[in-house]
Order: structure tokens, then C-alpha cells, then sequence
């Protein structure tokens, strides 16, 4: 049957299928949004090759290495206005974005050329990259190793060979050399020298906390006196340590061939890792892959931020979530459990409901400046007077940390608990309570042997969902306690542990740092992309695992009903 | 009997030991409940702590000033006679208000214990043998330096400072007195200094002196010699035309290009001194009725404030007009009942200042936010003269040879309603205008708190999230809810949900460094998809309806999104295809080179179209979960009722189902309005955040939030502008109560409904 246009649309199918349409657009978004990010963030550890060619712009020829990392198409007129000499007829021209590092020798990471005057060009096997510890990655071939400043092996040549293979074997082995050196010299001056200097700062603050109670027992000035003494020796002898380990790692240096020719040399202690991308198979490649991931998720950032790793975002949310899920669950529950089983339904419920709803409503960055103003200032600094007198004017609680960020959060993510508990107790069916009341159960008997438990995947689901949610919010995060670079992490070995006043990292905040405010965005943009896609996926997985168990909860109580 | 017995010995349930267990269990019962009671009521309690905590910050604003006596130790300081001898030329206090400096009319400068008058130091300005002080003139109260003029012609400039020491613990202050200009005086008459003006620093100075009709203008460079240290001052002496204004008082501008005069019969003139050939009278304005009694510069030396003694102060700054001529304008004026302001005083840290009237009425003004926050007698009848401490914390008042000190609280004196939702005429603007400005680099800027541009920014950033999600979400809850497939639903409702969680920080970045940029080369690709889908859409259903039976029942009713999906991608990349020929045809460039060339609109990168889809996408998950919920919970009778009458489904939603959900979908608009309204990362991720006020979608705004994101962390504990961030946080938080607490209401209301139905 054959329906004429006009028929068609009094029918009102157009507007059905319209409808139909915003939801394909909404499911498109969300699909292009998630592919979008995880293949730029996954794509980032991938080894790229390095291209090797002449770049010859308005008669000036210049040899280029580096990696691709853009290519976009530019109008030709746009390029001819901004003085560059496109031959005729020609409408349209890739550009690309080339990484050629060295920064320490060009002054830019990054530049843009016209593919279609590159000439000559090749991935030579022998181009090696180099990540360092600063000015970025170095691109470039091997020329020699020196020992002491004295020339131990060296190569000519651009051509792959064994007597290369055995000069880079070389290189690699001195490289892992530094890198153990280098973990020692971490190990003291992070761990022990650290741990000395927090001790140091206690036995300051315990001397001036008995000057303040006005003690004038000398012998407990004696003690703290004595501590210090035996601490600064330590201090002394492992600084003596590190002397002679900083002099091991300065050993070596190599000397490299950079694209404009010259010979250049740096010290082996800053390179990180050292491959050759040209040259690896795909078994190489996907290795090198997972020890690039491995990295990014377990060691501490370089450069500002913009290389290495998240390790310390990751932990600084992890200990954060866990503090706030401590705080949220009871206080989420209990409000539930009030509503849903103690409460007679009528004005007071539904003033909490309101309360409940506008708590979910109230903006976050509000929560933020509720939680700076009345926990940071006002609680912290009843706290610091009350118990840290002797660190003033210095403050402990009374600044933005990871306690009052914790709390905040709690206070933030408190309705996603209790709706959620709502839910699963209300799922669970009457009679079972009415069971365990005739067999002479109190009430609250019958809440914590036969509700709680039946609820608890409810009260489950609830706390993933919050913490889903607290782990990407950012705006409170940003006034009350996180920072861009910890110094060190909220848990270690010194006494008390755990130290809920220190400010701490955020993998929600480093992306907006990183990807904002720094000072080389387009070196960070891949890192941002990665950490985009990492919290993403915890979110999403955290997401996904909470309605599974809702999903199962309520098969399992319809079963119940029958 | 027996056999209770026999039960009583087998079962027994009141021995000791159960009672005492039993009465254990019911106060543990008790216990529970009261403290889960407690546990429930918090939720409201904890609503009400975050609207009262901000309450607490934000009421100190609006707040009037207080003014009580000085107290020390708990007693009253009391008045004491005035320190030296002679008449006050002038009265001031140092940074803490401990010490006083009153310059007599014999070149006396007494430093002065406030609190009880013993004088602390003395020292003389050199008056020339034979001269007499014939004048007295101060530059600003901020920078504390003062002249003498002397009957021989001659003027000694001269600055007081005070140095804190800590000698075991205690604050000392010492009172220097410092010559900029050198110990010796300058000639800057021929006659007698009868008047006198002076401004300048580090090397550039003026001094304005002489007699009314005969004035002259020195110029003194400074310059240090290098090696040996010694400074030499070239002076240049310029003799000025006569006004013919019968001048009482001068005021040289900071700048050293605009003079004051302050004339006999309320006559205010103004004087280009650097005009081309020599200074020239610009303007001759009658500034009042009566006569001045006051003419001081405010704060930062723009501001001219003049006092009458009808009890008016007025306040005067130079704007330009079209012609590029700087004309003094009448700004705003301080009534103070009628009676005649004997004396003024002006604030030394902000745009704010004092006035006496001759009744002892002392009254506190703000000029941005034209405030009066206080008005008090301290004395009765004429006060001779006033001073304010530098912090505004304590005033001198002297009247019949006796000195009384008031302290005063008058923390936030800039806010005002206008200062902060109407239209202000700040310094140096050419009109009233709504600005966001809290700072500045220098000590003397005017901060502008007006939260007007963060509130439209914030409902302009709301307006066109709004504009891009609420169609899609509703229209999609529509379809999800009503004609989709079960099956399909429970796969496609949860994944929009999931929308819901993505960190807001995610979308920002991507708006920001992802969308932002793509936008700028495809911005008419982007309007062109607006155009396309829905027609690709209707193409392809009209065309789907006329298929062939056999390829239609492929796919059952209710699948049509899936089917959907690759037309969608299709007719998307194809407008993103053809858009630059489109351009080229119509525009004949790039749209975005058109937009600004053609019609005038500044294109900024990071503009409200990013944010409106960045934002739409964070509130379609939002809108379309509550208005699915309520579509989906219609009683399916309703629309069974419907059909069976011969309605299409379409007639069914529009006329039945819609109705029946309509609080609902409200409800969501509401929500989702809230979240678009207080949205912090998105905004401030992907736009400029230049408060601008401007409906233009192509330029950026900034939002209340993400205004406090930005400026929280820098703001000084206490400070006024610390305690309007409050403020902000504050509106933001009533919008979203008053938002959410209605859609609530209203859910309340509807789940009632389709109880009963």
C-alpha cells in the first residue's frame, strides 16, 4: 500500500520517527565520545616511527626527523596569504604535525610542514628516540658511548650493522645501569632522607608544644635535643651516599647525531628509556606498548606533569574515594533506613525527600565553597587551635587537605547512597519482616540480622555509584584540598601513616591541569587523552558493575514475591 | 496450676537473666531508633547547615557600620586635650592607630600617643627667617605627604612615616619624617604661598602656588647621580594666567595634567595644565548654591568631592566624550539631611570617605556602591576637624581643643544592591556600566563587583545548553518510553544513564581542546548537520514506509532508532563533506571569517556553542532519565483507551500520554535547568571566561561557578570580595533550591495522581 506524503504526516509517524532520531543521535554522541577518547588516549603508547626527509620551504632545505602526530588538509589560499609559495592549481594541502624533541638543541617539540615539500623520505632503522627526564624526547642516531669523558666505543654510519648492534646492545645495558643507580639515589633521597626530615619536623613541633605548656623539665628538652643529634647524623652519612652514587650515575654519557648533523652528548642517568622504533617488530612493538601503560599507570609524573606517569592522581583518588565511602555509608544508609523503615510516611518524610533532591541538586562547586569556608576554616581552625597549637601559625587542619576533601565529598555523594538504599529496601518484601517480628525480633533486630543484609547490595550499589561520582568532581575538589603536584603521597612509612591534612593529586583535576594549564599542552594533549580514557573506564566499569547488581537484586527478589 | 508449673521449670521466660535481656534488647531497640531517627532528620539538617553557613559569610556585607568610643582594657578612652599649641592645619594617624600627627599652624609636628595625648615626638618644619606659614596643602592621605607654603614665597614638602620595630617581642613605633624634595624649601611664588597644591612622586613633581589671581606652577625632575648618589632637581617655574576665580582651594590630579579650583560662591574650575600654550580654564562649573566647604580628592586622586553647606557631597570625575574631551561630570551626590558638612575626611585603602556637619552628625559613605553606611552624632555643634585612620578602623574627632577617638566596623562598605545588580558609573568609564573587576595590581583601584555579567553569562551558558539538550533528551524519552521495544529499551535507557556519570571534567576537556578547534574550521558543517539530519531523517522514514513489505517486516516496529543509526552517521558526514563548497557558494570564504567580516560578530574559539553542546550533552542523560520515568509510568489503560478509540499512537502520546506526563517532563526541565545553571568544569574548560555581557553565541561568558572556581583560591580570607564569591555560591545555591525543591513538589504531586489513577 502505497501512503501519499501528506497521509504520512497526518498520521504522525514523521514526528515518531523524528523522536526515534534523537535517540540515535544521543546513542551516536555517547559511542563517538567514548571511541573518541579511547583511541586517542590508547593510541598515545603505541611507538610511532620516525621519519627521516629534506624539508625544503621557499628554497631553504633543512633535514627533519620526528613522529607524526596530526594531519589535517589546509585551503591553499589560506597558505598562499601567510607567504608560503603553492604552485598553481593546487586547491588543498596536508599538513602535518611533527614531534622532532630536542628541545634542548631546536627550542620547539613540535612543528608543522607541508607534507608535499618533504622530500626523500625515509625511516631510517638507525634513528633511535630517547625519552628523558627533561627537555623531552631526543630523536637522533648513536655516534658513541663515553666512560668518564673518555670515548669507550663509537660508530659511523647510518646503515644497520652488527658492530651498531653491539655499540646500542652497549648503550642499553648502561642505561639500565643509571636507571638502578638511579632508583638508589630515590630510595634515599625520597624515603630515608624524607622519613629523617618529617621526624626532624615532629621534634620541632613536640619542643615547641612544651614551650608552650610551659614545661620546664630539662630533660625532656634533653631527649628531643638528643633525637636530633643522632638524626642529623644520619643525615650526614647519607648524604655522603648519595654523593657517591650521584658520581656512579654521572659515569657515563653518550654522544648522538641530531637531524641537523651535529654531534651532540648527554648524560646516561637522564634517559629513561631508549629504543628504536624503526626497527622493532610487532612483537617488539606490543611489548613496548604495555611497558609504555605500565609506566603511565604505576610511576610519578615528569615534566610538569606533561610526561610519565598518574601514579600518584590514581592513589590520591583512590585514598580519597576510600575515606568518603567510610563517611557516606552509614550516614546513607541510616537516612534510608529512617525514611524507608522507621518513619511514619507524611510531612516529615517528604521534607527529607525534598532535602534528599535538593542535596543531589545543590551545584557542586557549592559544596566546594561550603566545604573551604565551614570545614577548612571554620572546623579546621577550631581543631589546629584546639590541638596543633604548637605548628601555628603554620596551619595542619586549617587548610585545604585530604580529610575535608573527603568529607565534602561524603556530604556531595550522601543522596546517591540513600536513593539507592531506598530502592533495595523497598524491593524487599514485607512479610519477610513480618516473619521476623512474630518470631519476637526487635525491630532493630529485624533491621540488622534480616533487612541490612537482604539490602546490602542495594547499599552496595548505592556506594559504587557515589564513588563513581565523587572520583570525576573536580570544582570542590579544586578549593578544598587538591593540588597539581603532591610532594609526597597521603600514606607512607612515617608516623601517623595515613595523614588526612596533606593535600594530595586527582586524576579528574590532573586532566584539567595538565590539559589547561600547562605550559606545553601540546606535548600533554596524548597524556590527557590517556588519563581522560583511564577515568572514564573505572567509571564507567563502576558504573556498569552497580546496575548489574541492581539488575540481579531485583530478579532475585521477584522470585521471592512469588 | 501443674502444668504452668512443668513450663514454668522447662521454659522459663522471666528468671533474671532473660528480663534482664529482654529489657537490654528493648533499650537497644530504643537506642536504634532515636539514633536513626537522628541519623534520618540530618539529611534536612545538613541542607540547612550548607544555606545557613552561607548566610553567615554573606550577612557581614549588607551589615551597617558601627562607630562606638575607643575602648582600652575594657575602658572607655576618654577625651584629652589636643597635643601642643596653636591651630590644627591637620590631623592623621598612623597604620595601627596608636600614634597621631597633628600639624599646627607654627610648623609643629606633633606624633602623639591616640589613646591619652602624651606626645611622643616632636619636630619642627624650618620655617625661612622673617617667613610666616601663609598656606597648607596635602597630596593624598594614602601617600602621606604634606607641604608648607610661606609668606616669602618659598614651600617645604615634607612625607611622615613610621618604622615597627621588635624590640623583646613588642611592637615600637617610631614616627619618621622624610623630604622627598630635599631640606631645603623650594621658591614656587613671587608673592606669598597663599595657596597651595602639590602632587607627584618618585621623580616627577608639581607644586601649584601663590596668591588667587597670581599663580605659578613648578615643575621639579629629580634626578640621582649614579655614582655619587646626590640628587639634583631641575625646576622649572611657569607662571599661570589668571582664572579670575576667587579661589579658596587647589587640587592637582596625580597625573599633574588637571588642577581644581575651588572658587567663592560655589564656582568649580578646571584647569588643563598641559594644554598646548600653557595651562587653560576648560571648564567653570557652578557646583552648588550654597558655598564649598569641602574639596578633597578620593582615593587613587581621579575623584574630586565636594561638600556645600546645604549638607550635599558631591562627587566628580572627568570622562571623555565623543570629541575626545576629558569634561568633569557630576557622578553621583551623598544628601546628608540639610545641615552644612563642616569637614571631610577621605579613606586611605578605599573609594569611600567621611563627612561632619555642623550639628556633630558623622556619616560614612561609599562612593561605588553610593552607600551611606553609617550616620552618628559624636559631638554636639561644630567639629573642627576629623581624621581617619589609614585601615578606616578608628577616627580623631576634634572639637573645643579636645581629641576623642572612635573606633569604628565598617568592614564591607562597597557593597550595595546597585553596587552589585545595577548599572555603576565607575572612575574613568565614559558611562554607568555592569562590570566584574575584583582586582587589580595597584592599591587604589576601584573593584568592581557587579554580578550582573557572571548572572547573565551563567543563564546565557543555561540557555543554550538547554536550547541543544532538552529536545533531544525529551524527544528521545519520548521515543524510549513509549514506542521502543522492551528489549531494546533496557539496553539503550541504561547507556544513556551512563551519560550521567561521565565526569563533567571529560566533557570540558574534550569541549575544550577537542570540540572548540574542530568547530572553528567546521563551523559551517555544523549548522549544515542542523539542517540535514532532520530532512535525512523524514527522507528516509517516508521512503522506509513505502518500501516493499518484504524488506519492511525485516525489522519490526520499534527498532526504528537502530535503523537510524547509520543514516544518522551518513547524512553527518556528508554535511561535513560538502560544507566548505557550501561556504565558498554562499559565503565566499569561511563562515567563520564571514561571521566576524560580514556581520560584525567577534568570533571567539571557546564560545557558547561549544559550551551549549558540551553542556546539552551533560544534561540530556538527566532530562531524558525523569522524563522517560514519567512517561513510561502513565497507566498503560490510558493510552490502551486511546487506540481502541482510533487514535494513532502519535494522537495517543500528544493527546493522552503527554498531558497525563507533563509535571514530569516539567519536573526534568527543571532538574536539568539546575544542573546547566551551576555546571562548574565545562564552562570554565571551554570558554574564555571574559565576563562579558552579550547574547552573541559565538562569544564566551563567565559563570558564576565557574567565576568562583577561578578566583576562591586567590581571594583573601575575611575580604569583601572572599565574602561576595559567598554570595555568589549563595544564588546559586537558592536558584538550584528554589528549582529543585518545585520539580520535587511536583513529582510528589504526580506519583499521587497515578497512585489514584
Amino acid at each position: 500500500m502505497r501512503q501519499s506524503f501528506t497521509e504520512w504526516t497526518k498520521s504522525g509517524a514523521p514526528w515518531v520517527w523524528l523522536n526515534a532520531g534523537a535517540v540515535a543521535i544521543c546513542l551516536i554522541m555517547v559511542v563517538g565520545l567514548l571511541s573518541l577518547i579511547a583511541v586517542r588516549g590508547l593510541g598515545h603508547f603505541w611507538p610511532a616511527d620516525i621519519v627521516q626527509g629534506n624539508y625544503n620551504e621557499n628554497n631553504n632545505t633543512i633535514r627533519l626527523t620526528g613522529e607524526r602526530v596530526q594531519v589535517v588538509s589546509v585551503p591553499a589560499d589560506q597558505l598562499r596569504d601567510s607567504g608560503v609559495k603553492v604552485p598553481e592549481g593546487v586547491e588543498e594541502m596536508q599538513r602535518t604535525l611533527l614531534k622532532i624533541g630536542n628541545r634542548d638543541h631546536g627550542g620547539t617539540d613540535f612543528i608543522w610542514v607541508l607534507d608535499a615539500f618533504m622530500k626523500g623520505e625515509q625511516k631510517p632503522e638507525m634513528l633511535f628516540a630517547a625519552e628523558r627526564r627533561e627537555w623531552g624526547n631526543f630523536y637522533g642516531y648513536l655516534r658513541g658511548i663515553k666512560e668518564d669523558g673518555k670515548i669507550v666505543s663509537s660508530y659511523d654510519g647510518y646503515e644497520k650493522s652488527a658492530e651498531y648492534m653491539e655499540v646500542w646492545n652497549d648503550f642499553q645495558a648502561r642505561i639500565d645501569r643509571a636507571t638502578l643507580i638511579r632508583d638508589q639515589i630515590e630510595d634515599i633521597e625520597k624515603g630515608r632522607i624524607g622519613s629523617i626530615n618529617y621526624e626532624l619536623e615532629r621534634l620541632r613541633l613536640k619542643e615547641r608544644s612544651l614551650q608552650l605548656k610551659e614545661v620546664t623539665d630539662q630533660s625532656r628538652y634533653q631527649e628531643i635535643d638528643n633525637r636530633r643529634a643522632e638524626l642529623d647524623a644520619d643525615y650526614e652519612s647519607l648524604q655522603g651516599e648519595l654523593l657517591a652514587l650521584y658520581t656512579a650515575a654521572n659515569r657515563d654519557s653518550i654522544t648522538a647525531e641530531i637531524s641537523n648533523g651535529k654531534i651532540v652528548e648527554f648524560k646516561m642517568a637522564s634517559v629513561v628509556r631508549a629504543f628504536l622504533p624503526n626497527d622493532m617488530g610487532i612483537g617488539g612493538k606490543i611489548l613496548h606498548y604495555f611497558q609504555k601503560v605500565w609506566e603511565f599507570m604505576s610511576t610519578d609524573p615528569r615534566e610538569a606533569n606533561t610526561e610519565g606517569g598518574i601514579f600518584p592522581a590514581i592513589f590520591g583518588t583512590v585514598m580519597m574515594v576510600i575515606i568518603m565511602s567510610v563517611i557516606v555509608t552509614p550516614f546513607g544508609v541510616v537516612a534510608a533506613v529512617y525514611l524507608r523503615e522507621y518513619a511514619k510516611q507524611g510531612f516529615v518524610t517528604r521534607v527529607i525527600r525534598i532535602a534528599v533532591n535538593n542535596l543531589a541538586g545543590v551545584p557542586s562547586i557549592v559544596y566546594g565553597v561550603f566545604g573551604l569556608g565551614f570545614f577548612v576554616y571554620f572546623l579546621g581552625g577550631h581543631i589546629d587551635d584546639a590541638f596543633f597549637p604548637e605548628a601555628k601559625p603554620a596551619p595542619t587542619f586549617g587548610t585545604p587537605g585530604l580529610m575535608w576533601a573527603s568529607i565534602t565529598l561524603a556530604l556531595l555523594t550522601v543522596p546517591v547512597v540513600i536513593v539507592a538504599t531506598e530502592e533495595g529496601l523497598t524491593r524487599i518484601p514485607r512479610a519477610v519482616r513480618e516473619g521476623s517480628l512474630a518470631l519476637g525480633a526487635t525491630k532493630f533486630e529485624t533491621l540488622i540480622k534480616i533487612v541490612i543484609p537482604m539490602a546490602s547490595p542495594a547499599i552496595m550499589t548505592g556506594v559504587i555509584l557515589a564513588i563513581a561520582r565523587a572520583a570525576g568532581e573536580v570544582a570542590p575538589l579544586m578549593l578544598v584540598g587538591v593540588v597539581k603536584l603532591a610532594p609526597s603521597l597521603p600514606l607512607d612509612f612515617n608516623y601517623p601513616f595515613l595523614h588526612l591534612d596533606q593535600k594530595f593529586m586527582h586524576l579528574g583535576f590532573h586532566i584539567y591541569d595538565v590539559g589547561f594549564q600547562s605550559p606545553n599542552v601540546e606535548a600533554a594533549r596524548p597524556l590527557v587523552y590517556a588519563t581522560a580514557f583511564l577515568l572514564v573506564a573505572v567509571i564507567a566499569l563502576l558504573n556498569l558493575s552497580a546496575i548489574q547488581i541492581r539488575n540481579h537484586l531485583r530478579e532475585k527478589f521477584k522470585a521471592l514475591e512469588m | 496450676m501443674s502444668t504452668e508449673n512443668t513450663a514454668s521449670t522447662e521454659l522459663d521466660f522471666n528468671t533474671p537473666a532473660a528480663k534482664r535481656h529482654r529489657s537490654i534488647r528493648a533499650l537497644k531497640d530504643k537506642f536504634a531508633s532515636a539514633s536513626i531517627a537522628f541519623g534520618g532528620i540530618s539529611v534536612i539538617v545538613a541542607i540547612l547547615l550548607i544555606f545557613f553557613y552561607l548566610l553567615y559569610e554573606v550577612a557581614p556585607l549588607f551589615e551597617s557600620a558601627k562607630i562606638e568610643r575607643w575602648q582600652k582594657n575594657d575602658q572607655q578612652v576618654a577625651p584629652y586635650t589636643v597635643p601642643g599649641e596653636g591651630k590644627t592645619l591637620y590631623l592623621t594617624m598612623e597604620e595601627q592607630a596608636e600614634i597621631g600627627l597633628r600639624v599646627t599652624d607654627a610648623g609643629q609636628l606633633m606624633f602623639f600617643n591616640t589613646r591619652n595625648g602624651d606626645i611622643i615626638q616632636q619636630e619642627n618644619i624650618n620655617i625661612p627667617s622673617g617667613a610666616t606659614i601663609t598656606s597648607f596643602a596635602v597630596a593624598s592621605e594614602y601617600s602621606g605627604l604634606l607641604a608648607l607654603g610661606f609668606s616669602n614665597g618659598e614651600a617645604q614638602v615634607f612625607k611622615h612615616k613610621y618604622k615597627s620595630t621588635y624590640p623583646d617581642g613588642i611592637r615600637v613605633i617610631t614616627p619618621e619624617l622624610e623630604y622627598p624634595l630635599g631640606a631645603d624649601p623650594i621658591k614656587v611664588s613671587d608673592g606669598p604661598v597663599e595657596i597651595l597644591a602639590l602632587n607627584g612622586g618618585e621623580e616627577e613633581w608639581t607644586i601649584i602656588g601663590g596668591q588667587q589671581s597670581k599663580l605659578s606652577a613648578t615643575e621639579i625632575s629629580l634626578s640621582v647621580n649614579i655614582i655619587t648618589d646626590e640628587v639634583t632637581a631641575d625646576t622649572n617655574r611657569i607662571s599661570m594666567p589668571d582664572m579670575n576665580i576667587p579661589a579658596q582651594k587647589l587640587l592637582l590630579m596625580p597625573d599633574r595634567r588637571w588642577m581644581m579650583i575651588a572658587g567663592k560662591g560655589g564656582k568649580f574650575g578646571i584647569v588643563d595644565m598641559k594644554a598646548v600654550g600653557g595651562p587653560v580654564v576648560t571648564q567653570l562649573i557652578d557646583a552648588t548654591k550654597g558655598e564649598i566647604t569641602s574639596f578633597e580628592l578620593l582615593l587613587g586622586g581621579n575623584s574630586v568631592l565636594i561638600s556645600d553647606d546645604l549638607g550635599t557631597t558631591n562627587q566628580w570625575f572627568l570622562v571623555r566624550n565623543e570629541k575626545n574631551e576629558w569634561l568633569m561630570e557630576n557622578i553621583r551626590s551623598f544628601e546628608n539631611g540639610n545641615t552644612a558638612i563642616s569637614s571631610i575626611s577621605i579613606e586611605h585603602r578605599r573609594k569611600g570617605f567621611v563627612t561632619i556637619s555642623e550639628t556633630g552628625n558623622l556619616s560614612f559613605y561609599s562612593t561605588t556602591a553610593h552607600r551611606t553606611s553609617l550616620s552618628a552624632a559624636v559631638a554636639k555643634g561644630n567639629v573642627e576637624m576629623i581624621a581617619l585612620s589609614p585601615r578606616s578602623n578608628a577616627i580623631l574627632v576634634e572639637q573645643n581643643n579636645q581629641l576623642t577617638l572612635w573606633a569604628i566596623h565598617n568592614e564591607h562598605p562597597e557593597i550595595s544592591w546597585s553596587a552589585l545588580w545595577e548599572k555603576v558609573w565607575y572612575e574613568g568609564y565614559e558611562e554607568p556600566e555592569f562590570t566584574w573587576q575584583s582586582s587589580a595590581s595597584t592599591n587604589d583601584f576601584e573593584p568592581k563587583y557587579s554580578l550582573m555579567p557572571l548572572a547573565f553569562g551563567t543563564l546565557k551558558a543555561a540557555f543554550y545548553a538547554m536550547l541543544f539538550g532538552t529536545p533531544l533528551a525529551i524527544c528521545g524519552a519520548i521515543y524510549t518510553a513509549y514506542f521502543m521495544v522492551p528489549a531494546m529499551r533496557r539496553k539503550v535507557k541504561p547507556f544513556i544513564e551512563l551519560m550521567e556519570a561521565l565526569p563533567t571534567v571529560i566533557l570540558g576537556f574534550l569541549a575544550g581542546l577537542w570540540l572548540a578547534p574542530f568547530m572553528e574550521v567546521n563551523l559551517a558543517g555544523i549548522f549544515l548537520t542542523l539542517l540535514v539530519l532532520p530532512a535525512s531523517i523524514i527522507a528516509f522514514a517516508f521512503a522506509w514506509s513505502n518500501a516493499p513489505k518484504s524488506i519492511r517486516y525485516l525489522i519490526p516496529d520499534g527498532w526504528d532508532a537502530a535503523l537510524l543509526i547509520p543514516v544518522i552517521i551518513i547524512s553527518t558526514y556528508f554535511s561535513f563533506a560538502i560544507a566548505p563548497f557550501i561556504e565558498q557558494m554562499i559565503f565566499g570564504t569561511e563562515m567563520r571569517y564571514w561571521v566576524t567580516s560580514e556581520l560584525g560578530i567577534p568570533y571567539d574559539q571557546r564560545n557558547a556553542l561549544v559550551v551549549g553542546i558540551a553542556m546539552g550533552f551533560a544534561v540530556i542523560p538527566t532530562i531524558f532519565s525523569i522524563t522517560e520515568d514519567a512517561i513510561f509510568a502513565v497507566p498503560k489503560h490510558l493510552s490502551y483507551g486511546s487506540l481502541a478509540l482510533g487514535a494513532t499512537p502519535w494522537q495517543t502520546l500528544v493527546r493522552v500520554v503527554m498531558p497525563t506526563a507533563s509535571p514530569g517532563i516539567f519536573s526534568a526541565v527543571m532538574i536539568g535547568m539546575g544542573r546547566a545553571v551551576g555546571e562548574t568544569m565545562i564552562v570554565l574548560m571551554a570558554t574564555g571566561n571574559t565576563p562579558i555581557m552579550d547574547i552573541n553565541i559565538f562569544e564566551g561568558m563567565r559563570t558564576l561557578a565557574a567565576n568562583i572556581a577561578v578566583e576562591m583560591p586567590e581571594s583573601e580570607v575575611g575580604s569583601t570580595h572572599f565574602r561576595i564569591l559567598f554570595l555568589a555560591a549563595f544564588v546559586l545555591f537558592l536558584f538550584t533550591f528554589f528549582v529543585n525543591t518545585l520539580a520535587e513538589l511536583v513529582r510528589q504531586r504526580l506519583r499521587k495522581k497515578y497512585g489514584s489513577l
